[in-house]
């Protein structure tokens, strides 16, 4: 069955507590080259079929319920490579 | 009066709610967030806890329960609701309230007797305070960091629509300390704080007068009789 991927982000503005926590772990253990982490979602949503509809339905869902306007962006929906 | 408190899967603060319905002298009335019945309520709360595990985000799954629907009709039609916590959550995920909620800026869930300005003492939920009073009422929350685009809080600011600010110590990373906030009517008001905690002497925070005297809390829900009994 076909996978249809969302990627949602906290808005690159707003602060990240999340991805400050997970990077001042590495900054302990020495990553030292590592300079920011930011935590975002992945949704995999499995569907019957890729269609126009399908997709554009799992984008209005991915706007109105997977993530909220107001934190986070939508980072892209797309279908998932075959596995 | 009847005010409703909603029970979502997760709901951890329902009970104290209608107690303090209770101790203001309204009848509490347990709703059920897979019914689509508010059972003819004058006024909704909707309760602290962690509906759905906080999964996807807080409040975001409850509110799209069942209930909210009428809830939503009930707020666009005046009916007085209140947020309490994860009821905040809801409310801004439910778009009655403007904004978001995010984790805690230093990522630690924080409880403590907090001091809050009552900025607006016109809702539903503040008119039995006076705006510039001080309160303190507990606060218990992981993910209570309100934020808005500075748009959108400049309009907050100007339409006088933050409800409460925190005083002395900003304990979430909240922008401009805002602690709750209320709609355009002014019916609906989210706040991170729990009220409900301060209702009884003996179980409230501690004040000068008396360890546990604090029953600040009260007021929110005699408010709500207030706004009633004007209507």
């Amino acid at each position: 069955m076909p996978i249809l991927v969302v990627d949602v982000m906290p808005k690159a503005e707003l602060l990240d507590p999340q991805g400050k926590a997970v990077h001042g772990a590495l900054s302990r253990l020495g990553h030292t080259a590592v300079s920011g982490v930011r935590v975002g979602k992945r949704f995999e949503i499995t569907v019957d079929e890729v269609t126009d509809e399908v997709i554009a339905d799992v984008t209005t869902v991915a706007g109105e319920i997977l993530s909220n306007s107001v934190i986070e962006d939508v980072v892209s929906v797309r279908e998932a490579d075959a596995r | 009066m009847r005010i409703g408190v909603v029970t979502f899967p997760g709901s951890l603060d329902d009970r104290d709610a209608q107690r303090a319905v209770r101790f203001a002298d309204a009848e509490p009335v347990a709703l059920w967030h897979g019914d689509h019945d508010l059972a003819g309520v004058d006024a909704i709360v909707l309760p602290g806890g962690f509906s759905y595990g906080d999964y996807l985000r807080a409040g975001a799954i409850a509110s799209v329960s069942p209930i909210m629907a009428e809830v939503i009709d009930a707020a666009n039609r005046g009916t007085p609701v209140l947020g309490i916590c994860n009821g905040f959550q809801m409310l801004t995920e439910a778009h009655l309230l403007p904004g978001g909620l995010i984790r805690n800026e230093r990522g630690t869930f924080v409880r403590r007797d907090q001091t809050l300005r009552v900025e607006n003492a016109d809702t539903a939920w503040t008119n039995d305070f006076s705006a510039g009073d001080e309160i303190v009422i507990p606060l218990k929350n992981g993910e209570g960091g309100f934020i808005a685009s500075d748009d959108d809080l400049d309009r907050l600011e100007g339409e006088g629509r933050v409800a409460f600010r925190y005083v002395g110590v900003n304990p979430n990373g909240s922008l401009r300390d805002i602690a709750g906030v209320t709609n355009e009517r002014g019916n609906v008001v989210g706040l991170m704080p729990h009220p409900e905690h301060a209702i009884e002497p003996g179980f409230g925070p501690d004040t000068d007068a008396a360890m546990r005297s604090g029953v600040d809390g009260l007021r929110f829900f005699t408010s709500a009789l207030r706004a009633l009994q004007a209507v």
